[in-house]
């Protein structure tokens, strides 16, 4: 009879602040859902005013885990505003940057952010070491290949020094987890070994970000694109560094084939019922920038690794900017209807709370509740990410998207409606992965072969006074969450306007004017809890989307209104 | 001028940290670092870890890790002869509680902390310090995240190190950002967690100074720890992100004294932040012949010539990159070809990270900056600025660095 109002704040193992509140009926089933932002900085207000070559700096500090990603966009929307077209030397090196983001994001958001959604660490501890080794075998036989570890002895040191952890009493960050709730489903020979492979993820996630900064100088937030290409020139003369790069990258990749893949191959037959039950499943639209320019061509006019697309109820479409919109009836700012980015207003109009219980404060879900607008796509809302990248190639057709996602539904045995549901965005990811883990080995082997031929090329000149008058661009990529892009006006060579939409907005946004569901908060529905003090599905499947909040938070203004002092004089809109 | 003026700038001898305080100084500290070592072991173990069994199951040598344990002692600016006690300072980890909270953030200092380097062994520490609550880390959410914050606060008050990544908004934004089920502002949750901790460590430059949210125009009012907390002893380790090395270099400091390290002006550790990028750049000597890199990819760029002409803003920040680096030292910007921004120096978005040199600066004007100045005038002003600015730091960190010393 009477319905469960829970509240999840702070929603943890993400990167960023998010609440997420869901009402829970008589039978353990979640009705209703709301997801809410309660973080803002106002990142595209502060870069307004500044030199558009200087932005990418600041426009990457939207985010330390997609770190450098927002690098690469808000440079490319400047290139894009100024028609520059980057050698070939630059388009590989950012493309090897962000593939060495995308390897480390993944790896590290399925072991250290998600597993512990599907993995019970104090299972482990009644596991047979000698049983784990036959378990390794088994699914990296099914991935066709061979496990990453199959020593007994190994898996038995692994829970040795858990034994240990545990024997001491305090946790740390393992204390309070939601071990020996009835939905986890793995044995305790998988939880070992998926501990193991947690254990070692962590030690070498070091090298796929070592990989970023060979090119990069850092990681996190590297620092060695410029607005017209890039500036190692230093590491791509020297053959030594290339190599270097290559030897990290089969090491990691050696890694995705032999333990990620195999995982998760385990999770989806574990966790198979839910799967072919579509739990978790969400909005079924999916929308793809596209992303990883394959050729040296102008703007958007290359081949890309991920083609731009929509697929709305199973059909595929071209992607079309124009038809961006963003809508702020549920979200802190002023404004009564869905409006392009480039004519977008945003005015901070904090609403806070509504009521408070108990010393619990709800959201105030009939009016305003979140820091992050809701992204409209042709008026529907959509999804972004892995499962969105896959989803779209496969639908159109795309020859290598194809081939890596039949692989891993016929070697699993798999129906394709497995992909729609919590676990398929999970799967999509490591889909993902193995592609990029593969391609990454044929760019790194063009970028040396480029170099040797004597081709040391990487800068295009351009004449600053004169492109940066009166311009406008875009810089529109797949970050590893999803599609991301950043537009930008410039005029008299500062920026006057900026905006980025990016994955988190269109995953973690509140209701529309429509009062439609956002990413999240629809593939909550449906989802039976086991425990509802517990909020361990709800977990599994916000995690799936591995949300990114910090990115997903900003304003816009092109009005010249601003929030402190500083004007900003516009006159020109789309 | 300006040219002259920026050499004299330059070539001003740094503030630098007299690494020799003498015999006897070091005889005094070692002393008092053998008995705090001592004392901490008598502490009952929060964990039982045999730090041989843990070296041989991550496959480290006791010979690598005595390697690392002597570039440590090195970093810290302390003789050879603390290398031993540097070792067991880090076997003796585990009994510090460290809390680590996450405001107007982006997660890049979690994500340093993730790589930390040297040898494997740093990642050791990452397990061995008892690390009670870290959002991007932990297993629980929700209620159960705030209950074992709660705990941990209670077991360890008064003991904890208090980690903070990220700003905080104090101005219009006060209450727009919240964190847990009752809304509680970031404000009033760090001043709650701050009460009960025995220090606390800002890492990064948001925590530091305010950071990105607090650039031009600042829209939300945000500001570092030290403008929101009085009563507990900050460490500032500012740069965007900070480096692990530095995170841990703290931490070791701490257990192995029992104090926190030698500070300069800007509550930096002196370890870390006792000289500028400049002093120790691998590309000095083509500043001190004059060769510069003049446009991205030129010969300059091919033969790795200074890069002071594409904005490089190492001879006015201080930090330790150029000699740690970053990723396990495989690179740091410069050695990729960019200058340096400055992002370990308070307001450097709005003061160095631009890639111009500073009298050619079109930056963005400072809020309620008035009638626009000429690019060269501003820069100009600026630049005199910086200089002062500087002046003023070395002052500072030379006369801090006497006190302390006169006092032990």
């Amino acid at each position: 009879m009477s319905k469960k109002h829970i509240v999840v704040d702070p929603i943890t193992r993400i990167e960023g602040h998010l609440r997420i509140e869901a009402i829970i009926d008589e039978n353990n089933t979640i009705v209703d859902a709301y997801s809410s932002s309660t973080m803002f900085r106002g990142i595209e207000e502060i870069l307004k005013g500044r030199d558009p070559r200087d932005c990418g700096l600041l426009a990457m500090r939207i985010c330390g885990v997609c770190t450098g990603t927002h690098y690469q966009r808000s440079i490319e929307a400047v290139e894009h505003a100024f028609g520059v077209t980057i050698p070939k030397n630059a388009r590989l090196v950012r493309n090897l940057i962000q593939g060495s983001l995308y390897l480390h994001d993944h790896v590290v958001h399925f072991y250290h952010l998600h597993a512990l959604d599907w993995v019970d660490i104090t299972k482990a501890l009644e596991a047979d070491p000698q049983k784990t080794v036959d378990e390794a075998k088994k699914w990296a036989k099914i991935a066709g290949t061979t496990p990453w570890v199959a020593d007994s002895a190994k898996f038995g040191e692994v829970q040795d020094r858990l034994k240990k952890f545990v024997k001491q009493g305090r946790l740390g960050i393992f204390a309070k987890g939601y071990w020996g709730n009835p939905h986890y489903k793995l044995t305790p020979e998988q939880n070992l070994l998926a501990v193991t492979h947690y254990l070692q993820a962590l030690d070498l996630q070091r090298d796929a970000a070592k990989m970023m900064a060979i090119f990069g100088g850092k990681n996190p937030h590297p620092q060695s694109i410029v607005v017209g290409g890039v500036t190692c020139v230093q590491d791509l003369k020297n053959p030594s560094r290339i190599a270097l790069f290559k030897e990290l990258l089969k090491g990691f990749r050696a890694f995705i084939k032999g333990a990620y893949l195999p995982d998760i191959y385990m999770a989806g037959t574990m966790y198979a019922d839910e799967a072919l039950d579509g739990t978790g499943r969400g909005l079924k639209n999916y929308l793809v920038y596209g992303g990883y320019r394959l050729q040296d061509t102008g703007f958007y006019k290359s081949e890309l690794l991920f083609p731009g697309g929509v697929v709305v109820d199973g059909k595929y479409k071209e992607f079309d900017q124009e038809k961006v919109a963003e809508d702020v009836t549920h979200a802190w700012y002023e404004g009564d209807k869905p409006l392009h980015p480039f004519n977008g207003k945003t005015i901070p109009n904090y609403t806070g709370f509504g009521k408070k219980e108990g010393g619990i404060a709800y959201l105030d879900t009939k009016g305003k509740y979140s820091w992050i607008k809701s992204p409209i796509y042709d008026d529907t809302r959509v999804e972004v990410g892995p499962l969105a990248r896959m989803v779209v190639g496969y639908v159109k057709g795309d020859k290598r998207i194809t081939e890596y996602v039949g692989k891993f539904l016929k070697n699993g045995n798999l129906p394709a409606k497995v992909l729609y549901s919590t676990v398929g965005r999970t799967a999509a990811r490591a889909i993902e992965t193995d592609l990029m883990a593969d391609v990454m080995m044929e760019w790194v082997d063009e970028l040396a072969k480029n170099t040797a031929a004597g081709d040391l090329s990487t800068w295009t000149e351009f004449d600053f006074n004169y492109v940066s008058k009166d311009a406008q661009g875009y810089g529109l990529e797949e970050a590893p969450r999803g599609a991301l892009g950043h537009w930008v006006k410039i005029r008299n060579g500062k920026v006057e306007n900026y905006q980025a939409v990016v994955p988190s907005t269109w995953n973690a946004a509140p209701r529309d004017y429509k009062n439609r569901m956002g990413a999240y908060e629809a593939s909550l529905i449906g989802t039976k809890v086991a425990k509802p003090e517990e909020p361990l599905e709800i977990l599994r499947t916000i995690h799936s989307f591995d949300p990114c909040i910090a990115c997903a938070v900003h304003i816009v203004d092109t009005k010249g209104k601003s929030l402190g002092e500083f004007k900003v004089n516009t006159s020109c809109s789309i | 001028m300006n040219r002259e003026h920026l050499r004299s700038l330059f070539t001003t001898k740094s503030a630098r940290v007299d690494t020799n305080k003498g015999e006897a100084y070091y005889k005094n500290l070692y002393e008092r670092c053998r008995a705090r070592l001592d004392e901490l072991k008598k502490m009952t173990p929060m964990r039982t870890i045999d730090i041989a069994q843990v070296l041989e199951d991550e496959g480290v040598s006791r010979r690598d890790f005595l390697k690392w344990a002597s570039a440590t002692t090195a970093m810290l600016m302390l003789p050879a002869s603390f290398t031993p006690l540097v070792a067991e300072a880090a076997e003796l980890m585990n009994r510090i509680p460290v809390i680590w909270i996450e405001l107007q953030d982006c997660a890049g200092n979690s994500e340093a902390l993730l790589r930390s380097d040297g040898p494997k062994v740093d990642e050791i520490i990452l397990e061995i310090i008892s690390l009670e609550f870290h959002e991007t880390l932990m297993a629980p959410a929700g209620h159960q995240a705030e209950a074992q914050l709660e705990d941990a606060i209670e077991h360890f008050k008064g003991e904890y190190l208090l980690f903070v990544e990220g700003a905080i908004p104090v101005g219009r934004g006060r209450e727009w950002c919240t964190i847990g089920a009752s809304g509680e502002t970031f404000e009033e949750h760090l001043k709650r967690l701050a009460n009960n901790a025995a220090a606390i460590v800002a890492v990064g430059t948001c925590a530091t100074f305010g950071g990105v949210p607090a650039a031009a125009p600042n829209p939300t009012g945000a500001v570092g720890v030290m403008d929101v907390v009085g009563n507990k002893p900050i460490i500032n380790i500012p740069a965007c992100p900070a480096n692990p090395a530095n995170m841990v270099g703290v931490i070791l400091h701490y257990v192995l004294t029992g104090q926190i390290p030698e500070l300069d002006s800007l509550l930096r550790p002196k370890f870390a932040f006792g000289y500028r990028i400049h002093d120790n750049c691998e590309r000095r000597a083509h500043f001190d012949a004059g060769e510069f890199v003049e446009e991205w990819g030129d010969e300059g760029a091919e033969n790795n010539f200074c890069l002071y002409k594409m904005g490089c803003k190492g001879p006015m920040t201080f930090n330790n990159c150029s000699i740690i680096r970053y990723n396990e030292s495989v690179n740091w910007p410069i050695g990729a070809g960019h200058g340096c921004i400055g992002c370990s120096e308070p307001d450097f978005w709005d003061k160095y990270a631009y890639e111009r040199p500073m009298a050619d600066a079109n930056i963005k004007m400072a809020p309620g900056g008035g009638v626009e100045k000429s690019v060269d005038e501003f820069g100009l002003a600026l630049l005199t600025a910086a200089g002062v600015g500087i002046a003023i730091h070395a002052a500072a960190s030379a006369i801090g660095g006497k006190k302390e010393g006169e006092e032990k």
